[in-house]
């Protein structure tokens, strides 16, 4: 007698991703489960870079705070000093000069051109075409230089300050970012004609890891992340906070919520930062660049909630102040963290290649993850 | 006779003879693999360092391992946390010798502005030898270059490392008697 064939058995797998792996941008680790070749759960495991920069808050004068904001998202640093910078103002009831919200809207504009190059050019390193990221890189530099004339700083800058900005964007910075913004269009030609255009890049990203806008809107995701559902969201729309409320322009979004238009949304915000930045310049009024602040700032008791809209989403900050020069409690609101968990989501029922794909376009810090 | 004079006349202009462990030693500087392991804000220093306005590969190092295998230099750019000293330590480690550590930026250095954190490792010389400190809060790309530079002098001179090692194991063993 012939002995019954054994019935096809799978076992899932646990596949471990990180800390050390060249995707993940930091470190992140993440657990993939998965059956053969799908992934069925992803599980980030958080905490490798846990600095606990809430509580160092506590115990540092609300100028001293200010440095911890530029190491959150150490690419968008502009945008959190901005958004730290608002909230202490609001609290303590700090008129801005009109000269110096334009001055920061220019860099804020700026560091999300920056970050959004860093985030496309390592989505495209990530699938294998390192020339993408070199090229993103490059143009990046010439960011880089208006930020070093401004502060004298490539990176953590520490320029937009609590009243103002520390130093005045001077006749060279204006000549640089006229420079750059030229720059702009053609690099973009190049990108579409690098990445756009290529048929393997385009394979690796279409269709990958879709998201609807109420999934989105239910993980609480902001940013480029949601609006690529189709959620025109943004908050410097929505709130018109420091000048953005005079300035003309448009809010990109998506359709299918996938990689693809992740990478289109990026893109396309690219142009209308470059737009903002031209009218601003425009715009640009003479005056002062620093409020009248107080040499021992107190802010009165009492709490604040501000909130911007930073590179990846909505930067918020919850200020407690009891009254003394230190802040009673600090919390963020870190739009990579929450960002952070539309993983699992993207990467179920995908392949294990695409879950590198995933990470990268939700384009997560992990310093601003981890906090 | 000395060696040298054993070689053909007519060869002598083409000929060079070295020790093979100087040899060897000179290639080794000239072409260092780092591991591409950043930890936090100075690793985007250290990517713009590889990229094309710095061009690390000007000197030869710009063959960034993500496999700890092939890699010569652990570069730690960034904050090192309790969490993240395990992984690091197993990571040295898993490097084949002759090995080489750099410490960018102040966090690597001594904890950098969160030294005081509960959660931050003092700088990594509590947990690996350093070979070349690099500070800045990140340095800058040409800083790193000159770390980079500085590494090669040393990987000459080996004498000199193997002199700092010893000195930090001493170090290690006093610390941790201070610790049981």
């Amino acid at each position: 007698m012939k002995a019954a064939a054994p019935a096809k058995r799978t076992e899932t797998y646990l596949l471990n991703m990180g800390p050390q792996h060249p995707s993940t941008h930091g470190v992140l680790q993440v657990k993939l489960t998965l059956d053969g070749e799908r992934i069925l759960k992803a599980e980030p495991v958080l905490g490798y870079l846990h600095r606990g920069i809430e509580k160092l808050m506590e115990s540092r004068t609300y100028v001293q705070c200010l440095p911890y904001t530029d190491r959150l998202d150490y690419i968008s640093s502009m945008n959190n000093n901005f958004g730290f910078a608002m909230a202490v103002e609001e609290l303590a009831n700090i008129e801005v000069p009109r000269r110096a919200e334009f001055i920061r809207v220019i860099m804020a504009e700026l560091n999300r051109i920056n970050s959004h190059l860093i985030g496309i050019g390592t989505l495209a390193n990530d699938l294998g075409a390192s020339t993408g990221m070199l090229y993103c890189f490059r143009d990046r530099e010439y960011i880089l230089d208006i930020f070093n004339e401004v502060c004298g700083a490539r990176q953590t800058f520490h320029y937009i300050r609590i009243g103002g900005v520390s130093g005045d964007f001077t006749d060279k910075a204006r000549s640089l970012t006229e420079a750059f913004l030229e720059r702009v269009p053609k690099f973009l030609a190049e990108y579409d004609q690098l990445l756009t255009g290529n048929e393997i890049f385009t394979r690796r990203i279409v269709g990958i890891s879709p998201m609807t806008a109420q999934e989105a809107l239910d993980l609480n995701m902001t940013g480029p992340n949601l609006r690529a559902t189709g959620v025109a969201r943004d908050l410097r729309k929505l709130d018109g906070y420091s000048v953005y409320g005079e300035l003309d322009f448009a809010i990109p979004v998506g359709e299918h919520g996938d990689n693809w238009d992740r990478y289109q949304v990026k893109l396309k915000e690219i142009a209308e930062s470059a737009k903002i930045i031209r009218q601003c310049l425009d715009k640009l009024p003479e005056g002062d660049i620093m409020a009248k602040v107080p040499k021992v700032l107190k802010p009165p008791k009492g709490e604040v909630y501000s909130r911007s809209e930073g590179t990846r989403g909505e930067l918020g900050f919850y200020i407690v102040s009891d009254g003394t020069t230190k802040p009673y409690r600090v919390h963020i609101r870190r739009p990579s963290f929450v960002n952070m968990q539309g993983l699992d989501l993207m990467c179920r029922g995908m392949l294990i290649g695409d879950s590198v794909s995933a990470y990268s376009s939700i384009d997560p810090i992990m310093g601003e993850v981890d906090c | 006779m000395e060696l040298k004079d054993r070689v053909p006349e007519s060869l002598r202009n083409n000929v060079l003879i070295v020790k093979v462990d100087e040899l060897f030693r000179w290639a080794h500087a000239n072409s260092i693999w780092p591991l591409s392991s950043g930890l936090a804000c100075c690793a985007i220093e250290m990517m713009s360092t590889a990229t094309a306005r710095f061009d690390l590969s000007r000197f030869g190092y710009e063959v960034f391992r993500p496999c700890p295998r092939q890699a010569d230099l652990l570069i730690v750019a960034g904050t090192l946390t309790y969490k993240m000293a395990d992984p690091i330590v197993r990571l040295y480690e898993e490097m084949p010798e002759p090995k080489y550590v750099i410490a960018m930026g102040s966090c690597a250095i001594v904890g950098g502005p969160f030294a005081d954190s509960y959660s931050v490792v003092e700088g990594i010389d509590e947990v690996l030898p350093v070979d070349v400190y690099i500070p800045g809060c990140p340095p800058r790309p040409e800083a790193l270059i000159d770390g980079m530079l500085k590494l090669r002098e040393k990987i000459m001179h080996p004498e000199r490392v193997a002199e700092e090692r010893a000195k930090w194991a001493e170090r290690k063993k006093e610390r941790e008697a201070k610790q049981a």
